[in-house]
């Protein structure tokens, strides 16, 4: 027990929180890759595709969480509706940081890579992706934090995870759950925060070179 | 669903008088911008300081990744039952929530600030000190106008946190469009929830989209074409 | 009237940026800070508006010690120009010249006619004041950045690098300008570069600082490439320093008349490189009358070679000698035919004049 939890309720919670944070924040990569790719391909795209997905973070998470049973068909209750949801801020989060790291690679770099005979898709796989790796982390870290932080809201409509530890906790006007989830959810969140950093630290070897950047 | 929601949500009735979409959404307002005044009143003087003096920098960079890891509806329980009992009178439901969405508020506009002193060409300072512009010269002439754009996308972001998070705190009691969201759950009214999700998201588009109008018209034009070129 | 007296510029960390220098800039002209980067040339300059402060000595301006005046207002009566113009982002560019008028008080109109004077002076037009630093170039935004200097009247200019950003031809205008104004205005213009060519085009008086902050020699030009006073100068002054020093040296030669002819007028076969001048006399070019005879065709004028204005230096002179196919360089006033000179001429004037030594044994003069 710590604070009034027991060991595995909390293991459970977090594992239950790890899960509606995480799966969004690989769905959103996946959408955002393309997506930010366009943006940083096309002048006139760009705005549309940056403006567009940033507009979906202004909607606030309680009221998207109970948007989208209307749109998806969903019942309330389903975890579908927080992951979506959280896949969505993602995707609004990301979409302009990957299309700045693509954006970042030097213009030489691509034209070399082109004049050596690489093809488009080839290219973008092999040369513009990893060389913006270190941006593309750095936002999908931001993503992470605070998916895991808003996640907890979802508590508010019945999905179980670290946030259940609050409404318990206050409707029994005890202090222990709530600090004890907020504790939780700021560790997972530097978990997670350090694990992204890491990964990245591993595909970028060439930017640990002794003497830096 | 869908056809229930709409139906909510055109019921004259559910907009008019005391409790109504209307008024929650004054209230939401009032409260949001309230909240957004007092934070920007502590963050923007503190972000100007930090970026003009460079003092207390480490502050300013990781305030805000910090306070992003911090789940909004965790602090606003533990606000509310630390601060409940030790308060009395009308604002002593609401004070805790406010409070709360002032702290939340907060690290966005002072990073913003300070991150945009910080972008200040450093020649232009090097030359408005060299023309013989005191400090606050300085900060008044060259720095503030050229860190409004970043300034502005600071009090954006912050007026979404509080916008979102003044819907939760309905929970704790605090008026204004979450309440639709929180009584329709109690009472299981999804027309109501839905609706007044609806309601809160316009609510949220409306303001961010202001404070860009804003943000056009406050930004000097030469700043414009400095980001565009 | 700005005297360095024994001033040093410690760090707290203990380097020294400039080592007890005393130098005395001269009312008018343009003196120039030449050295290698971390000489301490840029901390000197930046020392006589006090942006830095030194650790012992003190500087005069007119006779009075600058520390004793609040740094604010002491710059505000001092004109600064720096590397990337530093201009102000949000301001339009009458804005930005209306910067130092403004904070001397003067009311909007007083300070609007200066800023607007200040802008034609620098060669920008009405159209150009309006708009904001990034729709302009960059050389036009080092012009903007010369007005907001000159608008506030200061009778002393500092430039910290000002031209080393823009693209060469640029920086050719820009220094003919800042020498034009210089001269029209009667500044006192302390400028600090790193190029030493540019310190000799523009500099009356040139102080080389070398390594450890310290002044290696405060010269003229012509001096300083004559007699370097130590290695570090001659090294720093360059290889090229005999050509260059031609640039200082005005040799009286006497120019020779030479005969012209016009296109289509017969000229006899053999006469060899002849000189084609038009209806009014200036010179067009040269043709070469070797196996023909007749009337010169306008095809065979060839527009080679420089041309030297009368009065010019040894180098103007000796240039156009050197690159006419004839071998005579043409001299001119006012685009009109004066004569020409070879090359030996200018070299027996020099020699004639002491610019140059004559070795034992060479031919006292040659014709």
């Amino acid at each position: 027990m710590i604070g009034g939890v027991a060991w595995e309720t909390l293991g459970e919670l977090t594992l239950r929180h790890l899960y509606l944070a995480g799966v969004p924040l690989l769905l959103g990569l996946l959408v955002s890759l393309p997506l930010g790719w366009l943006a940083a391909r096309s002048r006139w795209l760009q705005t549309p595709v940056v403006a567009g997905t940033s507009l979906l973070y202004t909607i606030p998470s309680l009221a998207l969480f109970i948007m989208l049973p209307l749109i998806l068909g969903t019942r309330i209750l389903d975890d579908a509706n927080v992951l979506v949801a959280m896949t969505l801020y993602t995707v609004a989060l990301l979409t302009r940081t990957v299309a700045d790291g693509f954006g970042s690679v030097p213009g030489h770099v691509r034209q070399a890579a082109t004049a050596m005979g690489y093809g488009e898709l080839r290219r973008v796989v092999s040369v513009d992706l990893p060389l913006a790796v270190p941006v593309i982390t750095a936002g999908l870290r931001v993503a992470a934090v605070s998916n895991v932080s808003i996640v907890s809201i979802a508590a508010l409509i019945g999905v179980s995870q670290l946030g259940m530890l609050f409404t318990d906790g206050f409707n029994r006007n005890a202090m222990g759950p709530i600090v004890v989830g907020v504790l939780a959810c700021v560790v997972l969140a530097v978990t997670l925060d350090a694990a992204i950093a890491g990964l990245s630290k591993v595909l970028t070897p060439w930017l640990r070179s002794g003497a830096g950047a | 669903m869908i056809g229930q929601t709409f139906q909510w949500l055109l019921d004259p009735a559910n907009w008019t008088g005391q409790g109504g979409i209307l008024a929650q959404s004054l209230a939401h307002l009032r409260y949001s911008f309230l909240a957004l005044l007092a934070a920007a009143a502590v963050a923007v003087p503190i972000g100007l300081w930090v970026g003009h003096t460079g003092r207390l920098r480490w502050l300013a960079v990781n305030l805000t990744g910090a306070f992003r890891a911090i789940p909004s509806l965790g602090v606003l329980f533990i606000a509310v039952l630390l601060l409940l009992p030790r308060l009395r009178g009308e604002w002593a439901y609401e004070a805790p929530a406010l409070i709360v969405l002032v702290l939340l508020a907060i690290p966005p506009i002072l990073s913003g600030t300070y991150a945009g002193v910080q972008a200040t060409d450093p020649a232009a300072r090097d030359a408005a000190r060299g023309m013989g512009m005191t400090g606050a010269q300085v900060l008044r002439q060259v720095e503030v106008p050229g860190a409004l754009p970043l300034i502005m996308s600071g009090l954006r972001s912050a007026m979404l946190q509080i916008i979102g998070t003044a819907t939760i705190a309905a929970i704790v009691g605090l008026g204004g469009l979450g309440r639709f969201l929180i009584d329709g759950q109690a009472s299981r009214d999804y027309a109501m929830m839905a609706g007044g999700s609806i309601a809160v998201a316009a609510l949220a588009l409306l303001v961010d989209q202001v404070l860009a109008l804003v943000q056009r018209a406050a930004v000097s034009p030469g700043l414009r074409h400095a980001s565009a070129g | 009237m700005i005297r360095f007296e024994d001033v040093t510029k410690r760090y707290a960390d203990g380097t020294v940026a400039v080592d007890d220098l005393s130098l005395e800039v001269p009312r008018g002209g343009i003196t120039v800070l030449v050295g290698p980067s971390g000489c301490g040339k840029t901390t000197s300059l930046r020392m006589i508006n006090r942006m830095v402060e030194p650790t012992s000595g003190r500087i005069l301006l007119e006779g009075e010690d600058i520390s004793q005046r609040p740094a604010a207002q002491l710059r505000r009566h001092i004109g600064y120009v720096i590397q990337h113009a530093g201009l102000f982002p949000h301001r339009t560019v009458l804005a930005n010249v209306m910067t130092v008028p403004r904070l001397l008080g003067w009311d909007r109109g007083k300070a609007r006619a200066a800023a607007i004077e200040a802008i034609e002076k620098v060669g920008l037009t009405q159209d150009q004041a309006k708009r904001y630093p990034a729709q302009l170039s960059g050389g036009q935004q080092q012009r903007v950045g010369v007005a907001r200097a000159l608008a506030g009247d200061p009778t002393v200019v500092l430039m910290d690098e000002p031209f080393s950003a823009v693209d060469p031809i640029v920086r050719g205008d820009l220094q003919a300008e800042v020498r034009r104004l210089q001269q029209d205005l009667g500044i006192t213009i302390v400028m600090v570069t790193h190029d030493i060519d540019e310190a000799l085009t523009l500099g009356d008086k040139i102080a080389v600082m070398g390594y450890g902050g310290h002044l290696a020699q405060f010269a003229s030009p012509a001096e300083l490439l004559a007699e370097p006073a130590d290695d570090f100068v001659a090294d720093f002054v360059g290889k090229d320093r005999g050509y260059r020093a031609l640039s200082f040296a005005a040799p009286d030669v006497a120019v020779r008349p030479e005969r012209t002819v016009r296109v289509g007028e017969n000229v006899a076969a053999g006469s060899g490189w002849v000189l084609v001048a038009d209806d009014e006399g200036m010179p067009q070019g040269w043709v070469d009358v070797a196996g023909w005879g007749g009337p010169v065709p306008a095809e065979k004028v060839r527009r080679f070679g420089t041309v030297a204005e009368a009065g010019a230096s040894a180098r103007t002179l000796l240039d156009a000698a050197l690159s006419s196919p004839s071998g005579r360089g043409v001299v001119v006033e006012d685009g009109h035919l004066v004569g020409t000179v070879t090359a030996d001429q200018v070299l027996a004037a020099m020699r004639r004049e002491g610019h140059v030594a004559t070795p034992p044994g060479s031919p006292e003069e040659a014709p």
